[in-house]
C-alpha cells in the first residue's frame, strides 16, 4: 500500500450516503485528481463516524482536522486551499453554538471529548469493507488468543469475571448466559448476533454494521467456541439494506482468509454464519419470537423457560446476543476482564453506544461509560436543545421504555438506576423532547406502535393495548374523564403481570413513567381541555393575530386546504370549520410578524374569529378609535394593552 | 402460471438442504419471490408452498404477518414515510399529508400510473436526521414539503 501524504477519512454510513457522501467523494477525487495529487491524498470510505448531526463530514488525517456539512460545491476550493496549498478551511470545520471560533481537530470537539470508544473503536477509522484494515487494528487477534490457550470454560469465566451483561436492553449478564448454554449436552448448538434492532430512535446496531461488521463475527466466533457451537445466525432487519451488504462482504472476506469455516486457524473448531433477514415485526427482537422467525413460523413468542440456552432454534441450545454485546467480546479477551471491570459502575460495566436524537443540537451515536450523569449527555456531548428551548424529558428504551423528566438530569446511565427511574436501558435510543412535546402525545405514538406490533398471542398485550389507545385517544382529543387516569395505572399494571414476552410487559411503561412526572399534564387535558404543549390538534385552533397581520398573503397561498380568507392588506381569517390544523401557516409566517398563533384551554374555545377580511388600515384605525375597548379575542390581553399605548403615541 | 427463473430454483434447493426443516427456508424464499414478481399474491403464496412442500395456509401465516411482505401491487417507486417517534417529532405527519396531496392517493395506495405506492412504515433507523423517506432502497432525509415535492417530481421526469 502506498504511503499517502493525506488520507481523508470519510464517512459513508446511512446518514452521511442519504447526504451525499458518494458525490462528495466523486468530486474530492476529480479535484485531486486535476491537481496531481492522487498519489499524495487518498480517500478512505470509512463507517459511521456518530456525529451524523454535521454529516456528509470527514475527517482529515493525520492532522484529525474535522470537516462537516460539507456540499459538492465546497470540494474545489477545499481541496485547493488545504490539500494543495496546506491551509485548513475554516468556515467548513465545525463551530460550536456558544462559541463563534470554529474548532479544528475533532479530538477537540466537545461532542468527542467525552465519548469513551470500545464497541466503536474502529468507527471512522477503518474501510468497513477491507478485512485488512480490520486486522491491523488488532482485528483477529482475540481469536487468535482464545483458539489455541484457552479452553471454552475459561472464555466464559473471563467474560463471567468482566460484567458483560446484554446490551440489547434486559441486560442479562452474558457470561451467565454463556454457562447455561455450554452445560447443556445437546448438540448442534447455535449462536445468533441479533440485530433486529426495532426499538424508535435506536441505530446502533445498524452503524456498528456498516462501520465495523469484523468485531460482531470475531465475537460471535468467540462466543460459538466457548459454548460449543458450530453455526451462527445473523438476524438483521431488512430495513438496513447497507448494514446487510456490508455485512455480507465481511463474512465472505473471513471465509477467505480462514477465520470462519472449517478448522478455524489450523484448530479443531469448525464454525460459520449466516445472514437472516427479518421482514418488519417488532415482536422478532424478542428471543423466543426470533428463534420462531428463523425456523420459518409466525414470530410469536412462547413461555420461558425453558431458556433459549437450554431448548432454542429446533429444540438445541442456542445463546442469543445482541451484536454490540459481541462486538465487545474481542475487546475484553484482548484487554482481559479487569480492565473491562474498572470502566463503568459496581453493577454495570464497560461502555454503552447510545443514539441520541429528537430535540437536541448535536444528534448521532455516542459511546459513553456506564455511569455518566444524563446531564452530561444532554448538554455536553448533545450541546443542549435547538433554538433555546427548555429541556422537558429524555425517552429512553424505546416502546418498552419511560420518559427521564428534567429534574432527573443528574441521574447516572446504568441498568438500575434507569429502572429505578420507570425507564430502562433498552437498546439505548435516546430521544430528546423540549418544552413543545406533549407527553400525552408522546404516550399515545407509544402505545399505537405497540398496538400495531402486538403478535396477538396474549389477550393482556392485544386487547390491553386497544383499550390504553382508546383512553389516551379519548383523552388526546378533549374527551377525557376523571378516573382516566387511575384507569390506565390499573389497567397498565395488569398488563404488565398478565403478557408473557418482553414486549407486552413493558408496554404500559411509556403511560406509567409519564403519568408518574407529567400527571399534570394529564389532568390538564381532561379538566381544561388544554394541552398545554399545544400539539394534540382536538385542543388547539390556529389563529392571526389582527394586531401583527399585515396582509401579505403568504398563509393564504400556503394553505393546503385553502382555510385562510382574505386578499392583499387585508388581514386573514382563518375559517376554523375547515382548518385541518396542519401548522404550515404558522411555519410560513415570517418570524419578525409572527402573526400565526396557536390556541389551546379556554382561549381556544372562547376564540371569536373577525366576521370578515378587513383593510390592515382600517384594523389599526378602528383599534385607536376605540380606544382598545374593542375585543375580539380574551386571548393576548396583554398584547393588546401595549399595542393600544403604541398608537396612542405618535 | 408463475415460475421462478431456474437460479432461483436451485437457489430454493440448496436453502432446502441447508437447514433441519423445510420451514426454514420459507423467509428467505418469500424474499426473492417477493424480488422476482414484485409482491406476494395468493398465487405467489401458492406456489412458494408447492416448492417448499408445506401447506399454503402456513405460507399464507406467516406472509401475512411481517409487513415487509407486500400483499398488493407496488408502483415502481415505493415511497415508505417512516412515522415512528423521531421523524413524528420532526414532523412527518405533514410529510406524509404532503405526500397524499401531491401523489393524490391514500396511504397503502398505488397511483394509477403504477408509478407510486405511499406508505407508512416503523423507525428506519436514520434517527438522527428525521423525517426519512424511503424511496426502494435510497434514504431521504430531513425532508421539508418542498423537499419532498421536489423529490416526486424528479422521480416523474425520470
Amino acid at each position: 500500500m502506498a504511503v499517502r501524504r493525506i488520507d481523508l477519512m470519510l464517512c459513508t454510513g446511512t446518514g452521511c450516503v442519504a447526504g451525499g457522501a458518494f458525490r462528495i467523494k466523486d468530486t474530492i477525487e476529480n479535484e485531486i485528481t486535476k491537481y496531481g495529487l492522487q498519489n499524495e491524498v487518498s480517500v478512505v470510505i470509512t463507517g459511521c463516524n456518530g456525529s451524523c448531526g454535521q454529516g456528509p463530514l470527514m475527517v482529515v488525517q493525520p492532522d484529525g482536522i474535522f470537516y462537516g456539512w460539507l456540499k459538492p460545491e465546497d470540494i474545489p476550493f477545499l481541496v485547493q486551499e488545504h490539500f494543495l496549498k496546506g491551509r485548513p478551511v475554516k468556515r467548513l470545520m465545525f463551530v460550536p453554538l456558544e462559541r463563534k471560533e470554529p474548532v479544528p481537530l475533532m479530538s477537540n470537539i466537545p461532542f468527542f471529548q467525552k465519548q469513551m470508544l470500545i464497541v466503536l473503536r474502529n468507527k471512522g477509522i477503518i474501510d468497513p469493507e477491507k478485512i485488512d484494515e480490520y486486522i491491523a487494528r488488532d482485528g483477529y487477534t482475540a481469536i487468535e488468543k482464545v483458539l489455541p490457550l484457552m479452553k471454552p470454560d475459561e472464555v466464559i469465566e473471563e467474560i463471567m469475571r468482566s460484567g458483560l451483561r446484554g446490551r440489547g436492553g434486559a441486560g442479562f449478564p452474558t457470561g451467565r448466559k454463556w454457562k447455561v448454554c455450554s452445560d447443556e449436552r445437546k448438540f448442534p448448538k447455535y449462536i445468533i448476533g441479533n440485530c433486529d434492532e426495532g426499538d424508535p430512535g435506536a441505530y446502533m446496531d445498524r452503524s456498528l454494521f456498516e462501520s465495523d461488521p469484523h468485531s460482531v463475527i470475531e465475537g460471535m466466533t468467540i462466543a460459538a467456541y466457548a459454548i460449543g457451537a458450530s453455526r451462527g445466525y445473523i438476524y438483521v432487519r431488512t430495513e438496513y439494506p447497507l448494514a446487510i451488504r456490508r455485512m455480507q462482504i465481511a463474512l465472505s472476506q473471513a471465509r477467505d482468509y480462514g477465520l470462519l469455516g472449517k478448522k478455524i486457524l489450523g484448530s479443531d473448531f469448525d464454525f460459520d454464519v449466516e445472514i437472516r433477514e427479518g421482514s418488519g415485526a417488532f415482536v422478532c427482537g424478542e428471543e423466543t419470537s426470533l428463534i420462531h422467525s428463523i425456523e420459518g413460523k409466525s414470530p410469536e413468542p412462547r413461555q420461558r423457560p425453558p431458556f433459549p440456552a437450554q431448548i432454542g432454534i429446533w429444540g438445541c441450545p442456542t445463546v442469543i446476543n445482541n451484536v454490540e454485546t459481541l462486538a465487545t467480546v474481542p475487546v475484553i479477551i484482548n484487554r482481559g476482564a479487569d480492565w473491562f471491570s474498572k470502566i463503568g459502575t459496581a453493577t454495570s460495566k464497560g461502555t454503552k453506544i447510545f443514539s441520541l436524537v429528537g430535540k437536541i443540537n448535536n444528534t448521532g451515536l455516542i459511546e459513553v461509560p456506564m455511569g455518566i450523569a444524563l446531564r452530561e449527555i444532554i448538554y455536553e456531548i448533545g450541546g443542549g436543545i435547538p433554538k433555546n428551548k427548555k429541556f422537558k424529558a429524555v425517552q429512553t428504551g424505546g416502546p418498552s421504555g419511560g420518559c427521564i423528566p428534567n429534574n432527573l438530569i443528574g441521574l447516572p446511565i446504568d441498568y438500575e438506576s434507569l429502572t429505578k427511574s420507570g425507564s430502562m436501558m433498552g437498546s439505548g435510543g435516546m430521544i430528546v423532547m423540549d418544552e413543545d412535546t406533549c407527553m400525552v402525545d408522546v404516550a399515545k405514538f407509544f402505545i399505537q406502535f405497540t398496538n400495531d406490533e402486538s403478535c396477538g398471542k396474549c389477550t393482556a398485550c392485544r386487547d390491553g393495548s386497544e383499550a390504553l389507545l382508546e383512553v389516551l385517544t379519548r383523552i388526546s382529543e378533549g374527551e377525557g374523564k376523571e378516573g382516566d387516569v387511575e384507569f390506565l395505572e390499573e389497567l397498565g399494571l395488569a398488563i404488565k403481570d398478565a403478557s408473557m414476552c418482553g414486549l407486552g410487559t413493558t408496554l404500559p411503561n411509556p403511560i406509567l413513567s409519564t403519568v408518574r412526572y407529567f400527571k399534570d399534564e394529564y389532568e390538564a387535558h381532561i379538566r381544561e381541555k388544554q394541552c398545554p404543549a399545544r400539539v394534540c390538534k382536538k385542543l388547539i385552533k390556529y389563529y392571526v393575530d389582527p394586531d401583527r397581520c399585515v396582509g401579505c398573503l403568504l398563509c393564504v397561498k400556503t394553505c393546503p386546504v385553502s382555510a385562510i380568507k382574505g386578499e392583499l392588506k387585508y388581514i386573514h381569517i382563518i375559517d376554523q370549520s375547515l382548518c385541518t390544523k396542519c401548522g404550515q401557516c404558522l411555519e410560513i409566517c415570517p418570524p419578525r410578524i409572527a402573526a400565526v398563533t396557536k390556541l389551546t384551554g379556554k382561549e381556544a374555545r372562547e376564540l371569536q374569529s373577525l366576521p370578515g377580511p378587513i383593510p390592515v388600515a382600517e384594523w389599526k384605525k378602528t383599534k385607536s378609535a376605540s380606544k382598545g375597548d374593542f375585543r375580539f379575542t380574551p386571548y393576548r390581553e396583554e398584547t393588546d394593552r401595549e399595542h393600544r399605548g403604541d398608537n396612542e403615541v405618535p | 402460471m408463475i415460475q421462478f427463473s431456474q437460479n432461483a430454483i436451485k437457489r430454493v434447493e440448496s436453502l432446502k438442504k441447508q437447514y433441519p426443516t423445510k420451514d426454514a427456508c420459507l423467509l428467505p424464499v418469500l424474499h426473492m419471490a417477493q424480488k422476482e414478481f414484485g409482491y406476494i399474491s395468493p398465487e405467489v403464496m401458492e406456489y412458494v408452498a408447492g416448492l417448499i412442500g408445506i401447506s399454503p395456509a402456513r405460507v399464507y401465516g406467516v406472509a401475512t404477518f411481517y409487513t415487509m411482505y407486500n400483499k398488493k401491487t407496488v408502483g415502481k417507486y415505493h415511497v415508505q414515510v417512516c412515522t415512528n417517534i423521531s421523524c413524528h417529532l420532526e414532523g412527518s405527519a405533514k410529510i406524509l399529508d404532503t405526500l397524499k396531496s401531491v401523489l393524490g392517493i391514500e396511504e397503502d395506495q398505488t397511483t394509477p400510473d403504477k408509478m407510486f405506492t405511499l406508505s407508512s412504515v416503523e423507525c428506519l433507523g436514520a434517527c438522527g436526521f428525521g423525517p426519512v423517506v424511503q424511496i426502494n432502497d435510497d434514504y431521504y432525509e430531513q425532508c421539508t414539503e418542498q423537499k419532498i415535492k421536489d423529490i416526486v417530481s424528479d422521480l416523474r421526469k425520470k
